[in-house]
């Protein structure tokens, strides 16, 4: 018998209604909590979106963006409560998405002037400028 | 030293069987199969939408004057409570698992049933939202912004459909006894999917619709 198996049947899985062994989990009125301030987070970038701020709107939105998108990984989906292998899971896949699309984007200029950025260029004639 | 790695996975893996609180076979690192190939999946489909949501980000202005972009034709407050249904449908899928935690199947039956009502309600917003914008004239082939916009709007729209059609299995499996709270770990990686679904629109929603051009 491996160390594992005899951990497992030392400790025998409890069942499920006992997930809340889980004592970190948060409780029905966190998530209640949460859900609000996911709406209260959602309808300010909405009322961002109509104010005129000049260059610091879309700055703005993402940090709102990833907030909301870390609060419901993290809480509804437990991923701060898991274990460390599905958070590297995710989190690997996330990372590789975010490393790679960011490298593409640099490619197509999108973090320079923005006369340089092609998609731009590209509203006045159809075609590409460079 | 070797023998210490093998003790430290050890604790690990009872750690998570412990966590998991639900009983499967024993697995190498203490969580089910199921679960680990769930995680991996949403893993790749980060991939997935990145690509979709990037293509759309680079493509969003590459429209020939004179036809209709995606920006030219959004409704945002429409948008918005559509946003919010989805968000509010992840509080009620977290609310679904709990009480099925607590084996309290028919208050699980409610929330699930929430949850693909509210998710039902966004794809029926997403679909009048369709009709709209084709007959303000901006359709898939009007130019590559459009196109790029209803491939990744109509993926994550797919993505909710399937969820949807999940989640009432699921109710109709917990109505007929054939899911038990002692197998709560399938409610909660169909959770995990829809959750998914949902922080992937929270994505889509600020980059697509709300980012200026």
């Amino acid at each position: 018998m491996t160390t594992v198996e005899q951990a497992h049947d030392d400790h025998p899985a409890e069942p499920a209604h006992d997930d809340h062994a889980h004592d970190d989990h948060p409780t029905e009125k966190k998530y209640w909590i949460i859900a609000l301030i996911l709406a209260v987070i959602t309808a300010v970038e909405v009322a961002l979106s109509y104010i005129d701020l000049g260059d610091a709107v879309a700055p703005l939105l993402l940090i709102g963006m990833v907030m909301k998108f870390f609060i419901v990984a993290s809480y509804f989906m437990h991923l701060k409560f898991d274990s460390r292998v599905t958070r590297r899971l995710f989190i690997s896949g996330l990372a590789l998405a975010v490393t790679c699309y960011l490298a593409m984007f640099m490619m197509f200029r999108q973090f320079g002037p923005r006369e340089d950025r092609q998609d731009i260029n590209l509203i006045e004639t159809g075609v590409p400028q460079r | 030293m070797a023998a210490v790695a093998v003790e430290h996975g050890a604790d690990e893996a009872e750690h998570n069987a412990e966590a998991s609180g639900h009983a499967h076979p024993p697995t190498n690192t203490g969580i089910s199969n199921d679960k680990v190939a769930m995680w991996a999946f949403l893993g790749s489909e980060c991939l997935l939408f990145g690509a979709l949501i990037s293509t759309f980000f680079l493509y969003r202005s590459r429209a020939p004057l004179g036809t209709v972009k995606p920006h030219d034709v959004y409704d945002i407050p429409f948008t918005s409570v559509s946003s919010f249904i989805l968000l509010m449908s992840s509080l009620t899928m977290v609310l679904a698992l709990s009480a099925f935690n607590r084996a309290d199947s028919r208050r699980a039956m409610v929330w699930l049933s929430a949850t693909a009502l509210l998710g039902a309600t966004f794809l029926g917003g997403q679909i009048y939202e369709f009709t709209v914008f084709i007959r303000e004239g901006m359709t898939m082939k009007t130019n590559p912004a459009s196109s790029s916009f209803y491939v990744l709007t109509g993926f994550h729209g797919t993505h909710v459909g399937i969820g949807v059609l999940i989640l009432l299995a699921l109710v109709i499996l917990i109505a007929k006894g054939r899911l038990t709270p002692e197998r709560a770990e399938t409610v909660e990686i169909a959770g995990l999917y829809w959750h998914f679904v949902d922080v992937v629109w929270v994505v889509v929603f600020t980059v697509v619709y709300l980012l200026p051009l």
